[in-house]
C-alpha cells in the first residue's frame, strides 16, 4: 500500500462515532454492585412473580460457580463485575397513556436516533419497542397487533400480563447455565422485547426493537423472547446505539426463538453500539448469546446481521435444527475498525432429518483491528440428508488489521453435505483507481467497494434497514484503504 | 486542450517515457499507435493520474490546468475519462449504482445537485441503445465474469454516460470482433463534437477504419517518432513497425 493511501486509511478511519451524545434524564438506580440482595431488590421492583425470583437466584448461583470464557481470539482487561451497575431505568410517571407522557428528554434521544415513537410519523409498518438502559420506555403499535393476536411488548409487561407464556418458554432455548454471560444475564436482566405470534398469522408489520445504552457505568442485560407458533410469520429488527464514554460498558443480552411447524422468524440486528475512540480507549463489551430452535418441521430461522460497533463483540447467533426439513440461516457482516475486536460467526446443529443450514460471513478489518469468524456446523448422527454450505469471506482494509477464520464442523451422518468455501482479499489499488478514475474519492470508493462486497448479506436485510445499513458501513469504514 | 511538453516518465527508475510532446486540441482525434511495451498504456495512465510511476520532468496541462496538481478523481471531474485495456471486477456493484455515483461525485464537483433519477435513467437507456447494451447488463456487477469483449463494451458504456471532454481510450479495439468494434467506433463517433476529443491508443490500423483520426502519431521507445495524417497508419500497417525501428 502507497504511503498516500495509507494516510488517507489513517484519517478517514478516524470518523467519529455519531450517536455518542448523552441524555440527562431522571433516573432510577441501584448501586453498583450484584448479590443476591441486588436481584431481590430488581426483582421486587419489578414485581416478578415467585417462579422469577427463583429463575433468577438459580442462574445466579450457577453463575459464581462458572468462569469467564477466554477461548475466543479477543483480549479486553477482566471485568470488575463488582463495578457495574445492575439496575438504570429512566423515572417515568406511572402508566403513560399516550406520547405526551414520555419524558420529552427520551423522545428527543430517539429523534437523534432516527426513530420514531410517534405512530402518526412512524416508518410504515414498523412497530418498535424502545428499550433504553434497562427498561422498555415504548412500545408502538400494540393495539394494531393485538387484532392479529400478536402480543409485543416488553420483557417486563410480558412477565406481568403473560406469565404463563414466559415461565413455559424463556430459557428453553438458552438455558441459564449455557455459558458465562448467559447466566449472568439470567440472574440480572431487566427488560428486552417479548413477541408471541400466534398459530397461521403472519405478522403485518416489521417488529422491532432499539436498545439505547445512557446511563454510565450501567450493565445493560436484556433478553428477548419470540414465539413463532404453527405456520406464523415474523420479521424482526433490532438496532442498539450508546453514548461515547471512555469507560467501557457491559452488554450482556440473550435472544431466544421458537419457531414451531411451518413457522418462519427472520431476525435481523444492525448492532452499532459504541465502538471506542479511535485509540481503544471505551466502547461496548458485547457478549451476546443469541439462539433459535426450528422446533417443528419446516420451520425456518434466519438471522441477519450487520455488527458494526461494540470494542469488543462476542456472538454466535445460533439455530438448532430440530424440526425435520428446517432451514437455518446466518448472514453476517462484521466491521472492525481502530481498535475494535470481533469474535463471532454461527453455530448450526442439524438434528431433524433433511435440515439445510446456510452460513454467509463477511468479516471486514480495517485499523489495528482484528476481526474472527467462528462457526460451528453440526450434523448428529440422525439427521439424515444434512445440508450446509458455508462461505466465509475477509476484506483487509490495511496492513495492520487482522482476519481469522475458525470453522469446526462435527459430522456424525455420512449422508451430510457440508461445503466450506473462504476467501480473504484486500481492496485493490487498481479497484480504487478505477473508482477514482471515475471521479468517485477515495472514501465513496471505499464505501462503494465494500457494500458491493457485503452485498450478498444486506439483501436480506428489510428495506429500510439496508439503507441505513449501507451508510453504516460507509461511515465505520470511511477511508480505508488497502 | 491538453498540452504535453518534454514529458519524461520512469518506474522504478527505469526511463519509460523520454521527452513526450503532443498538442490535442478541442474536436480532435489523435490515434496514438506502436508496438507492445513502448509506453502507450504508460502515457496514458500518466495523463489520468496513476502514482505507480514518477514523473522526471516535462508537464502536462489540461485547459492550462497544470495536471499535475489534481488528483486522479479531480482529473476525471474536470473531464478525462480512461477507457481502460484491462478494466477490474468490482463485485457485488452493479452498474447502474457505480454510474449513478460516477455521475453524482462529477456534478458534485461541478456544484450541481445528484442527477434526478429520471434523467438518469433517461440518459441510461438512450446509450444503451445507441451501443446496443444488453438491458440486463447494467445491473450486473462492474465487469464480474465479463467476457474481454463486454468490458471493452462496458468502458464504452460508461464513457457514453460520463460524456468526457477528453477521452482515452487504451487499446480498446483489442481482442474484439468486428461487430463489437463498430460498436466502440460508434460510441465514439456518436459522441465526437467540436467541444471534446479523443486520443485513441491502438495496435492496429484496423480501428481507424471505422474512427478517422485527425492526426496518428507513432510512440515507439518511449518517444513519439512520427507523427501525421491518416496516411500514416496506412503506410505503418503496410511496411509494419520494422520500417520505424529502422529509420529510427
Ligand atoms: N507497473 C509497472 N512496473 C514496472 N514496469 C512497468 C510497469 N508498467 C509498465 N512498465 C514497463 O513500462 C514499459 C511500457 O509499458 P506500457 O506503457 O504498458 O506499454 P504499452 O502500453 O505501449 O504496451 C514496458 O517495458 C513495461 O514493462
Ligand atoms: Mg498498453
Amino acid at each position: 500500500m502507497s504511503n498516500d493511501q495509507q494516510n488517507i486509511l489513517d484519517e478517514v478511519t478516524s470518523q467519529e462515532y455519531k450517536y455518542g451524545f448523552y441524555t440527562d434524564l431522571e433516573m432510577d438506580i441501584f448501586p453498583k454492585g450484584l448479590n443476591e440482595d441486588t436481584i431481590r431488590a430488581l426483582s421486587a421492583k419489578k414485581n416478578e412473580p415467585p417462579f422469577m425470583l427463583e429463575f433468577r437466584l438459580n442462574a445466579y448461583r450457577k453463575w459464581l460457580t462458572m468462569k469467564e470464557p477466554d477461548w475466543a481470539h479477543l483480549k479486553y482487561p477482566s471485568i470488575d463485575y463488582q463495578d457495574i451497575i445492575y439496575y438504570a431505568a429512566p423515572k417515568k410517571k406511572p402508566e403513560l397513556e399516550s406520547l405526551d407522557q414520555v419524558d420529552p428528554e427520551l423522545i428527543e434521544t430517539f429523534n437523534k436516533l432516527g426513530i420514531s415513537l410517534d405512530e402518526q410519523k412512524r416508518l410504515t409498518g414498523v412497530a418498535v419497542d424502545a428499550v433504553i438502559d434497562s427498561v422498555s420506555v415504548k412500545t408502538t403499535f400494540q393495539e394494531t397487533l393485538a387484532k392479529h393476536g400478536i402480543i409485543f411488548c416488553s420483557f417486563s409487561e410480558a412477565v406481568q400480563n403473560h406469565p404463563d407464556l414466559v415461565e413455559k418458554y424463556m430459557a428453553t432455548v438458552v438455558p441459564p447455565d449455557d455459558n458465562y454471560f448467559a447466566a449472568l444475564n439470567s440472574a440480572v436482566f431487566s427488560d428486552g422485547s417479548f413477541c408471541f405470534i400466534p398459530k397461521g398469522v403472519r405478522c403485518p408489520l416489521e417488529l422491532s426493537t432499539y436498545f439505547r445504552i445512557n446511563a454510565a457505568n450501567t450493565g445493560q442485560f436484556e433478553r428477548t423472547l419470540i414465539i413463532a407458533e404453527e405456520g406464523s410469520y415474523v420479521s424482526y429488527l433490532e438496532g442498539c446505539t450508546a453514548p461515547a464514554r471512555s469507560e467501557n460498558q457491559l452488554h450482556a443480552a440473550i435472544v431466544e426463538i421458537i419457531a414451531m411447524k411451518d413457522a418462519e422468524v427472520k431476525y435481523s440486528t444492525v448492532q452499532n453500539w459504541y465502538p471506542g475512540n479511535k485509540n481503544g480507549e471505551g466502547g461496548v463489551y458485547n457478549f451476546v448469546t443469541k439462539r433459535g430452535i426450528c422446533k417443528g418441521n419446516n420451520s425456518k430461522i434466519s438471522w441477519t446481521q450487520v455488527e458494526t460497533g461494540s470494542a469488543i463483540t462476542w456472538k454466535y447467533p445460533s439455530v438448532i435444527l430440530q424440526g425435520d426439513n428446517s432451514i437455518g440461516e446466518f448472514y453476517s457482516v462484521a466491521v472492525t475498525n481502530n481498535h475494535q475486536q470481533a469474535d463471532t460467526g454461527t453455530k448450526m446443529i442439524h438434528i431433524g432429518k433433511n435440515t439445510r443450514s446456510t452460513i454467509i460471513s463477511k468479516g471486514i478489518s480495517a485499523g489495528k483491528s482484528n476481526n474472527s469468524y467462528r462457526g460451528l456446523v453440526k450434523v448428529i448422527k440422525r439427521a439424515v440428508n444434512a445440508r450446509n454450505f458455508t462461505q466465509c469471506d475477509s476484506l483487509l482494509l490495511g496492513d495492520k488489521c487482522g482476519a481469522h477464520t475458525f470453522p469446526y464442523i462435527h459430522n456424525e451422518n455420512s449422508s451430510s453435505i457440508i461445503e466450506h468455501e473462504a476467501t480473504t482479499s484486500k481492496i485493490s489499488e487498481d479497484q480504487l483507481f478505477y473508482c477514482k478514475q471515475r471521479g468517485i474519492d477515495t472514501e465513496n470508493a471505499i464505501a462503494l467497494i465494500v457494500n458491493g462486497y457485503a452485498k450478498e448479506v444486506l439483501k436480506h436485510l428489510p428495506m429500510e434497514f439496508a439503507v441505513e445499513a449501507q451508510k453504516l458501513l460507509a461511515v465505520s469504514l470511511e477511508g480505508s484503504v488497502g | 486542450m491538453l498540452s504535453i511538453r518534454d514529458l519524461k516518465v520512469s518506474i522504478n527508475g527505469k526511463e519509460i517515457l523520454k521527452e513526450i510532446n503532443l498538442e490535442v486540441m478541442a474536436g480532435e482525434v489523435h490515434a496514438i499507435m506502436g508496438p507492445n511495451g513502448t509506453g502507450k498504456s504508460t502515457l496514458a495512465s500518466i495523463i489520468a493520474g496513476r502514482d505507480v510511476f514518477e514523473v522526471s520532468g516535462g508537464q502536462v496541462l489540461f485547459d492550462g490546468k497544470n495536471l499535475f496538481d489534481l488528483s486522479v478523481e479531480q482529473r476525471a471531474c474536470e473531464g478525462i475519462f480512461l477507457g481502460f485495456q484491462y478494466p477490474v471486477e468490482i463485485p457485488g456493484v452493479s452498474i447502474v449504482n457505480f454510474l449513478r455515483t460516477a455521475i453524482n461525485e462529477q456534478r458534485k464537483y461541478k456544484g450541481l445537485d445528484p442527477i434526478p433519477a429520471p434523467e438518469f435513467l433517461a440518459k441510461m437507456n438512450e446509450a444503451k441503445k445507441m451501443l446496443d447494451v444488453h438491458s440486463n447488463m447494467t445491473s450486473r456487477s462492474v465487469n464480474e465474469g465479463f467476457s474481454g469483449g463486454e468490458k471493452k463494451k462496458n468502458e464504452i458504456f460508461q464513457m457514453a454516460m460520463l460524456q468526457p471532454r477528453l477521452a482515452i481510450l487504451d487499446e480498446t479495439d483489442s481482442g474484439l470482433d468486428i461487430d463489437a468494434l463498430r460498436v466502440v467506433a460508434k460510441g465514439v463517433n456518436e459522441l465526437r463534437s467540436k467541444d471534446n476529443a479523443f486520443i485513441i491508443i491502438t495496435h492496429y490500423q484496423r480501428l481507424l477504419d471505422y474512427i478517422i483520426p485527425d492526426f496518428v502519431h507513432i510512440l515507439f521507445d518511449g518517444r513519439i517518432v512520427k507523427s501525421g495524417s491518416k496516411e500514416l497508419a496506412f503506410e505503418l500497417e503496410e511496411k509494419g513497425y520494422d520500417w520505424i525501428r529502422k529509420s529510427t
